[in-house]
C-alpha cells in the first residue's frame, strides 16, 4: 500500500501530517450498500483526520447507521473502499479491525459482570492476566464505575450500563471509536450528563470517533465536523458552526432547527440578496444556491432569529396564537394578517391575542431553490 | 383476589391432580411395599438382588443418556444456524417437527418396513452395490436409539430454537467488534446464554427417552440389550401378574429419573438465568 493521494474525497486534506504519524486517519471512498435493490448508502466519500470527532446526522432511514456498520465491518460493502492509516480494511472482518463500538441498546453481555464485560475484549485478545486487570480497572475508573464492577448489567441503571459499554469499547485501545446512537435510550437529564462525559473522554484520549445520531443538539455539541445525511446520500459536511449557520439545503435547514420553512416565489435576485413573496407578504433574504426570478423557492428562518415586538410598526403584523413557556424565553406561534404562520422565540412578555410586529433580518432568512427541498 | 376465591379456582386442578396422579402414585407405593411374600422391601430386594433385573437399569441409562445428549448436541448447532438464516430453514423446521405428531408406535412401524430385509433402505443399498446382503438394522440397540431420537429431537430442537431466538443479535455484533471470532462468540456469549435452555432440553428429552417402551419392544432386543426398566415392570405386572413387583420397578424407575432431573436442575440453578438481552430496548 502506498500513500497515494485521496481520490474523489469530499474533503480537502487539511492540516494532516504524513500518513501514519498519528493513527486513526480514516478514508471512505465511494462506499455503497444495496439491500435487495434498495440503496441504503450511495457513493459515500469522507476523509476523517486522526483524532477527529465526526457525527453522521440524519433522520431514521437516512443511511447513517448503515455507514457506521460498513466502517465497523458488521455490514459488507456493495462497492467502494475503506482505508485506515492508508491500509485498505474493507475486506477485514469486524473482529480483526480493532475498533471499539458502542450500541444504542448497550449490548452488554447479560451473564457477565461489569468487570467481565469490560475485560471481554482483552481476554479474547489473550492479553496477560496482570495487564488485563490493570487496564480493566483503569477503564472502569475512566467512567467512574469502580464501585459497580461486580454488578451484572441487570443491576445497573441505563446510564451506568452505557458507561460500562463505553469502557468496554475503550479498554481495547481502539484505533477508531464507533458510537451508534449511544444516548437515545436514556432520559433527557442522563443524556446531557453522558454527552458531556463523552466529550470529556474524547478531549482526554483524542480517539478518532464516529458518532451516529438523529439529535441535532447532540451532533452540534459533540462534533468537530458533522455529516448530514438523507436517503443514503450526503447533504452537507461541515463544522457545527458552518452547518448551523449556513445549511446547504432546505433539508439541512429543517434538521438544524430552521422551523419556519415557507414556500415562496422569487421576485428578484440581486447578488446574494433576494426578494421573495408568499401569501401577501414580501421578504428579503439570502440566496443559498442558484435562484431566478419567478421560480418557486423555500425560505427558512430559525425561531430565535425572528425579532418580535409588541408595539411596533412593520410590514409583518400579526396576532399571537399560542405561547409556550421556555424558561428564559417564550416561544410563540404567530399568525400574520395574510394568514402565514411564524414560530418565534422572544424574551417576552407575550400573551395569546397580542398584536405584534415581526422583523426578519435578511441575513438570517435563507432562501433555497425548491429542487433541493423536494429531491427524492 | 381473596384467598377463598383462589382456593375455589384451584379446586378443579387440585382434584384432577389428586385423582390422576397423587392417588395412583400412593396406591403404587402401597402396592410395592406389600409383596406376595417377604417383608415390605421384599420386591426391592428381589429386584436389586437379581442380576438380570438389575441390568435393566443400565440398559435404560445406556439408551436415555446418549439419546438426550445427542438430541441436545444436534439441536444446539441447528438452532444456531437457523438464527443466522439457514436457506430453506422453514422447510427444515417443519420436517424436523413432523415426528412430534406421530406416535412412537407409528414411527416404530414405519422403521420396521423401511429398514426391513426387503425395505427401501436395504434395496437401495443393494441396487447401489454397497452391500451384498441386507444389513441388520432392526432389533438392535441402534434402532431403538434412532427411534427415540426421532421422537425426542423435535422437542429439544423447538425448545432450543426458542432460547436461541431470544438472544439479542446486538450481543453477537458487540462480541465481534471486541475481537471475538465466530467460535469465541459462540463459546463465550451464546453458549452461556443458551445453557439454561440446554439443561431444560436435556431434562425433557431424557425423561422421554427414559420411559421408552414400544420402540424398545418392536425395534430392539427386548430380552437383551434393550430390556429397559419399563419392559421389566411390564413383564412383572402383565406376564407374571405380580402388580406389587411391577409397582416396585416402576417406582425405581421414577426415583432414578427424579435423581437425574434433580441433578440437572441443581446445575442449572448455578447458571445465569436472566434475560438474554443486552440492555433496554
Amino acid at each position: 500500500m502506498t500513500g497515494a493521494p485521496p481520490q474523489g474525497a469530499a474533503q480537502p486534506a487539511g492540516p494532516q501530517g504524513p500518513a501514519g504519524a498519528r493513527p486513526g486517519a480514516l478514508e471512505l471512498r465511494g462506499i455503497t450498500k444495496r439491500y435487495a435493490g434498495v440503496t441504503a448508502l450511495d457513493a459515500f466519500d469522507l476523509t476523517v483526520q486522526p483524532g477527529e470527532f465526526i457525527t453522521f446526522l440524519g433522520p431514521s432511514g437516512c443511511g447513517k447507521t448503515t455507514a457506521l456498520n460498513c466502517v465497523s465491518g458488521l455490514v459488507g460493502l456493495t462497492a467502494g473502499e475503506i482505508r485506515l492509516d492508508d491500509r485498505r480494511i474493507d475486506g477485514v472482518p469486524p473482529e480483526r479491525r480493532g475498533f471499539g463500538m458502542v450500541f444504542q441498546n448497550y449490548a452488554l453481555f447479560p451473564h457477565l459482570t461489569a468487570w467481565q464485560n469490560v475485560a471481554f475484549g482483552l481476554e479474547v485478545r489473550r492479553v496477560s492476566r496482570d495487564d488485563a486487570r490493570r487496564r480493566t480497572e483503569a477503564a472502569l475508573a475512566l467512567v467512574q464505575l469502580e464501585q459497580h464492577a461486580q454488578k451484572h448489567p441487570g443491576q445497573l441503571s441505563g446510564g451506568q450500563q452505557q458507561r460500562v459499554a463505553i469502557a468496554r469499547a475503550l479498554v481495547v485501545e481502539p484505533r477508531l471509536l464507533l458510537m451508534d446512537e449511544p444516548l437515545s435510550n436514556l432520559d433527557t437529564k442522563l443524556r446531557g450528563e453522558l454527552r458531556t462525559e463523552i466529550k470529556r473522554l474524547h478531549q482526554r484520549l483524542g480517539l478518532t470517533t464516529i458518532y451516529v445520531t438523529h439529535d441535532q443538539a447532540e451532533a452540534l455539541s459533540l462534533s468537530d465536523r458533522l455529516v448530514v445525511m438523507r436517503n443514503g446520500r450526503v447533504e452537507q459536511i461541515g463544522t457545527p458552526a458552518e452547518v448551523h449557520a449556513a445549511p446547504a439545503t432546505a433539508f439541512v435547514a429543517d434538521f438544524m432547527g430552521y422551523r419556519n420553512l415557507v414556500p415562496v416565489d422569487v421576485v428578484g435576485v440581486d447578488g446574494d440578496v433576494t426578494e421573495v413573496r408568499a401569501s401577501g407578504l414580501t421578504l428579503r433574504g439570502t440566496a443559498v444556491g442558484a435562484l431566478r426570478a419567478g421560480a418557486p423557492a423555500v425560505a427558512a428562518v430559525r425561531p430565535q432569529d425572528i425579532v418580535c415586538r409588541r408595539e411596533g410598526t412593520g410590514a409583518l403584523r400579526g396576532r399571537v396564537d399560542v405561547v409556550e413557556f421556555g424558561g428564559d424565553t417564550l416561544a410563540a406561534d404567530i399568525v400574520l394578517d395574510g394568514g402565514q404562520r411564524f414560530y418565534a422565540v422572544t424574551p417576552g412578555p407575550l400573551a395569546p391575542g397580542d398584536v405584534v410586529a415581526l422583523e426578519i433580518p435578511p441575513a438570517r432568512l435563507l432562501v433555497y431553490p425548491v429542487e433541493s427541498a423536494s429531491r427524492p | 383476589m381473596s384467598g377463598r376465591r383462589v382456593l375455589m379456582l384451584s379446586l378443579p386442578a387440585t382434584l384432577f391432580l389428586l385423582a390422576a396422579f397423587v392417588y395412583p402414585f400412593l396406591y403404587g407405593v402401597f402396592l410395592s411395599v406389600t409383596p406376595r411374600t417377604g417383608g415390605p422391601l421384599g420386591n426391592y430386594q428381589a429386584f436389586f438382588g437379581d442380576e438380570f433385573q438389575r441390568a435393566s437399569i443400565g440398559n435404560t441409562f445406556a439408551l436415555a443418556l446418549p439419546a438426550a445428549i445427542l438430541c441436545v448436541a444436534l439441536a444446539v448447532p441447528l438452532a444456531y444456524a437457523m438464527r443466522h438464516g439457514l436457506r430453506g430453514g422453514r422447510v427444515l423446521t417443519a420436517l424436523l417437527v413432523v415426528p412430534v405428531t406421530l406416535g412412537p408406535v407409528f414411527i416404530a412401524d414405519a422403521m420396521l418396513f423401511y429398514f426391513g430385509p426387503v425395505g427401501w433402505f436395504n434395496r437401495a443399498l443393494e441396487a447401489l452395490h454397497l452391500a451384498a446382503a441386507p444389513i441388520r438394522v432392526l432389533h438392535t440397540y441402534g434402532a431403538v436409539l434412532l427411534a427415540i431420537m426421532l421422537t425426542a429431537f423435535p422437542f429439544a430442537f423447538l425448545l432450543m430454537l426458542g432460547y436461541v431466538s431470544g438472544i439479542d443479535p446486538a450481543l453477537e455484533r458487540a462480541a465481534h467488534t471486541l475481537g471475538a471470532g465466530r467460535w469465541q462468540t459462540f463459546r463465550r456469549v451464546l453458549l452461556p446464554l443458551m445453557a439454561p435452555g440446554i439443561a431444560t432440553s436435556f431434562a425433557l428429552t431424557f425423561v422421554l427417552a427414559f420411559g421408552v417402551f414400544p420402540s424398545a419392544v418392536l425395534l430392539g432386543e427386548p430380552g437383551g440389550s434393550t430390556r429397559v426398566l419399563s419392559i421389566a415392570a411390564f413383564q412383572a405386572a402383565y406376564e407374571k401378574f405380580d402388580f406389587s413387583a411391577g409397582s416396585a420397578i416402576a417406582l425405581v424407575m421414577g426415583a432414578l429419573q427424579l435423581a437425574v432431573i434433580g441433578l440437572v436442575f441443581a446445575l442449572r440453578a448455578r447458571l445465569y438465568a436472566g434475560p438474554a438481552r443486552g440492555g433496554k430496548g
